[in-house]
C-alpha cells in the first residue's frame, strides 16, 4: 500500500529551480534513501514534504491525503515526523521535556483541566510521561532524563532528536544525515538503531544521508538528486555502477586534444 | 515518600495560613501608607508574572501590559462605581446608556476586567502572533499606545483626558495578595503542564516545536489571553487602589516598569519576578528620597522628579552587564528547597543536642 505519493513536485525560489519534477511513491515498510551532493536538494525535498515550503506545483498525497495546503504541525499530527541536519533540540529544556513536546499533540484534557490537575490530565499526563521513559529507554538515555538536552554530547543529541520524533508516533520517519559527525562505530549502532525502530514501531523511513555506508548498508532503494533533478534510482548496486551518479559525484573525465 | 508527600500539604497549609494571618494583622494595625505598599507589591507581581508568562517563557516579546491594565482598570471602574459618582465624573459629555446604571460588587467586575481584557489580547493576539520578536514589540508597542489614544478620545464611555475620579477604594491587601498567589499558582501549574511545555518549546526553536505537531499559533495566542487576562485584572485593582484614572497612568512608562520586573528578576523564573516585583514596589517608595532636596558632601541638590527612574536603569544596567539571565535565571523556588532547609536544621538541631 502507498503511504506517501510525491506526484512531480517542483519549487522555485525566484530563479532558482531548487527542485524539480521530484517523484516518488513510498510503499508502506520502504526504507529509502536520498543522496545527492550538497546543495542538490534533498533537505528541500524533506521542508516540502513536512509543509515548511509549499511546492510550486505539484501533488504530495500523505495516507490518500492531499497535504500540499496543510500546516506542519497538521502534517505532524497525520504521522509524519522528521529529524533535523543540524540537530534542533529544545536546549534549555531537560531530555525528558523534549521528548514529551512529542507528546503534547495527542493530549486532549483542555488549558483549565491541565492547570487545575484534574483526574483527567494528570492520568493524560502520567502516560505522557511513561511513553517518554520508554522511548529514552531505546535510546538509552533514561538516566540522563533531567539533564538539559543542550548539555549532551552531539551523538546523543542527535538520538534524542530521533526519540522526540518517535514520540509524535509517526508512520513515515524522515531522518536528515542521521550520522553526520558520528565515528564509525556510532555509525553502525546507527544503523543497527534505525533498523531496529522500524520494525519495532512499523515505520516507512526516508533518510538523507551523505555516508554511503549508512545508505548502501541499510537502504533496499535509493534515490539520487542532482541540482534538483533526480537523475538515479534503484537498488545500492544499480546505484553504485550508474554512470550518471558516478558523473555527478566524481565528475567527467577531462578528455585531453 | 507517603510520609514527605504528606509533610509537603502540612508545609503548604502552614505557609498560606502563615500569610493569611500575616494579612490579618497587617489590614488591621499596620499604617495606611505601608498597607498601600504592600497593594503595589501584590498588584506588580500579578503584573510581573502575566508578563512572564508571554515574554519569558513563550518568548514573544510584547510590549502591551499597559493597554491590557488600561482596559482592565475602565472596565472594572465603570462597572462598580455608583451612578452617582459617575454623573459627578462625566459632567461634560454624559455616560452612554447602560452604562450610567449599572453598579455591580468589587468581585464581578474584576472578572468582567479579565475577560474584556482577555477578549482583546485575542483580537491583537491572532493577528500580531505572526511577527516574531522586535517587530512584534513595535506592533505591541502600537497597540498600547492606541489603546491609551483611543480612551484619550472616547470622552462618553472613558470621559477622555479628565479620568475617572473618586472611585471607591474596594482594593485591599485581601485582593491583592489573594489574587497575586492565585496568578502565581495558575501559572505556574499552566507552565509545568504540557501546555507549558509545548510554550517553552516555541520560545527554544519555533521551527522544531511546529514539526513536533505543536499549533503555534494556538499556543501563542493562549500565552497572550491568558497574560491579557491577568494584567486587566491588575489593572483594575491599581484603579481602585488609587482611587483615580485616566489614560495617561497607562503610558509606555508602566510597561516600561514591568518589563524593568522581569528582565531583572529573569526571564523565565516565577520565583525571581514575585521577588523583583514586590522589592520594585518597596524600592519605587523608598527611593522617593532621593528626589527631594538634600545636601550631599556640603553640596546643596534641589529635588529633582525623576530621579528614581535613573536608578533604575543604572540597576537593570547592571544586571544586564553582570547577571545575563536576570537575578534567577530560569531557576525556581520550590517547596521541596523549603522543605529540606526546614529538614535540614531540624536535624541540625537535634544532631547539636
Amino acid at each position: 500500500m502507498s503511504i506517501l505519493k510525491v506526484d512531480h513536485i517542483t519549487i522555485r525560489f525566484g530563479g532558482l529551480t531548487a527542485v524539480s519534477d521530484f517523484y516518488l511513491d513510498l510503499k508502506e515498510g520502504e526504507l529509502v534513501g536520498l543522496i545527492g551532493p550538497n546543495g542538490a536538494g534533498k533537505t528541500t525535498v524533506f521542508n516540502m514534504l513536512t509543509g515548511v515550503y509549499k511546492p510550486t506545483s505539484g501533488k504530495i498525497y500523505f495516507n490518500n491525503q492531499e497535504i500540499n495546503i496543510k500546516k506542519v504541525s497538521e502534517i505532524t499530527a497525520l504521522g509524519m515526523a522528521r529529524t533535523f541536519q543540524n540537530v534542533r533540540l529544545f536546549t534549555n529544556l531537560s531530555v525528558l521535556d523534549n521528548v514529551m513536546v512529542g507528546c503534547h499533540l495527542r493530549l486532549k484534557s483542555s488549558v483549565l483541566n491541565a492547570v487545575f490537575y484534574l483526574p483527567k490530565y494528570v492520568q493524560e499526563e502520567s502516560e505522557i510521561t511513561e511513553e517518554a521513559m520508554k522511548l529514552l529507554k531505546e535510546v538509552n538515555l533514561e538516566k540522563l532524563e533531567s539533564n538539559l538536552a543542550g548539555g549532551l554530547p552531539y551523538g546523543q543529541q542527535r538520538k534524542l532528536e530521533i526519540a522526540r520524533a518517535l514520540a509524535t508516533r509517526p508512520r513515515l520517519l524522515l531522518l536528515d544525515e542521521p550520522a553526520a559527525g558520528m565515528n564509525p562505530q556510532e555509525t553502525k549502532d546507527l544503523m543497527n538503531f534505525i533498523l531496529k525502530i522500524q520494525e519495532k514501531y512499523k515505520l516507512t523511513i526516508i533518510l538523507i544521508e551523505h555516508d554511503m555506508k549508512v545508505v548502501m548498508g541499510i537502504c533496499k532503494r535509493i534515490l539520487v538528486l542532482d541540482y534538483g533533478v533526480t537523475i538515479a534510482e534503484g537498488n545500492p548496486i544499480e546505484i553504485q555502477h550508474n554512470p550518471e551518479v558516478i558523473k555527478a559525484y566524481l565528475g567527467v573525465e577531462a578528455h585531453y586534444a | 515518600m507517603k510520609g514527605k508527600k504528606k509533610d509537603y500539604i502540612l508545609l503548604k497549609i502552614a505557609t498560606i495560613l502563615i500569610i493569611f494571618i500575616f494579612i490579618f494583622i497587617a489590614q488591621r494595625s499596620f499604617d495606611a501608607y505601608i498597607i498601600r505598599i504592600l497593594n503595589l507589591c501584590g498588584i506588580y507581581v500579578i503584573l510581573g508574572v502575566s508578563l512572564n508568562l508571554i515574554n519569558g517563557f513563550t518568548g514573544q516579546f510584547s510590549l502591551g501590559h499597559a493597554g491590557f491594565m488600561a482596559i482592565g482598570a475602565y472596565v472594572s471602574a465603570l462597572l462598580y462605581t455608583s451612578p452617582e459618582i459617575k454623573e459627578v465624573n462625566y459632567f461634560i459629555t454624559p455616560l452612554i446608556w447602560p452604562l450610567n446604571i449599572i453598579q455591580i460588587p468589587f468581585i464581578f467586575s474584576l472578572i468582567m476586567a479579565g475577560l474584556v481584557s482577555a477578549g482583546v489580547g485575542f483580537l491583537v493576539g491572532a493577528p500580531c502572533l505572526r511577527l516574531k520578536g522586535d517587530y512584534l514589540a513595535i506592533v505591541t508597542f502600537g497597540f498600547s499606545e492606541i489603546i491609551r489614544v483611543l480612551f484619550c478620545n472616547l470622552q462618553s464611555i472613558t470621559n477622555g483626558p479628565l479620568g475617572l475620579k473618586g472611585l471607591p477604594s474596594y482594593t485591599n491587601l485581601w485582593w491583592t495578595w489573594g489574587i497575586a498567589i492565585f496568578t502565581v499558582w495558575f501559572i505556574k501549574n499552566l507552565i509545568n503542564s504540557s501546555y507549558g511545555r509545548a510554550l517553552k518549546s516555541i520560545r527554544e526553536d519555533e521551527i522544531a516545536a511546529e514539526a513536533m505537531g505543536v499549533k503555534l499559533f494556538y499556543h501563542k495566542v493562549l500565552s497572550f489571553i491568558v497574560g491579557a487576562f491577568f494584567a486587566g485584572i491588575a489593572g483594575a485593582l491599581l484603579g481602585s487602589l488609587v482611587m483615580t484614572i485616566d489614560p495617561n497612568t497607562f503610558s509606555f512608562f508602566m510597561t516600561f516598569q514591568i518589563i524593568i520586573i522581569v528582565v531583572v528578576g529573569g526571564l523565565g523564573s516565577i520565583t525571581g519576578t514575585v521577588i523583583v516585583g514586590a522589592l520594585f514596589a518597596i524600592l519605587m517608595e523608598v527611593l522617593r528620597s532621593v528626589e527631594s532636596p538634600m545636601s550631599l558632601f556640603g553640596l546643596n541638590i534641589p529635588g529633582i522628579p525623576g530621579m528614581r527612574m535613573l536608578l533604575f536603569s543604572i540597576l537593570l544596567m547592571i544586571v544586564v552587564l553582570f547577571f545575563h539571565q536576570g537575578l534567577m535565571g530560569t531557576k525556581e523556588w520550590s517547596w521541596e528547597w523549603l522543605y529540606k532547609k526546614l529538614m535540614g536544621n531540624k536535624k541540625e538541631i537535634e544532631e547539636g543536642s
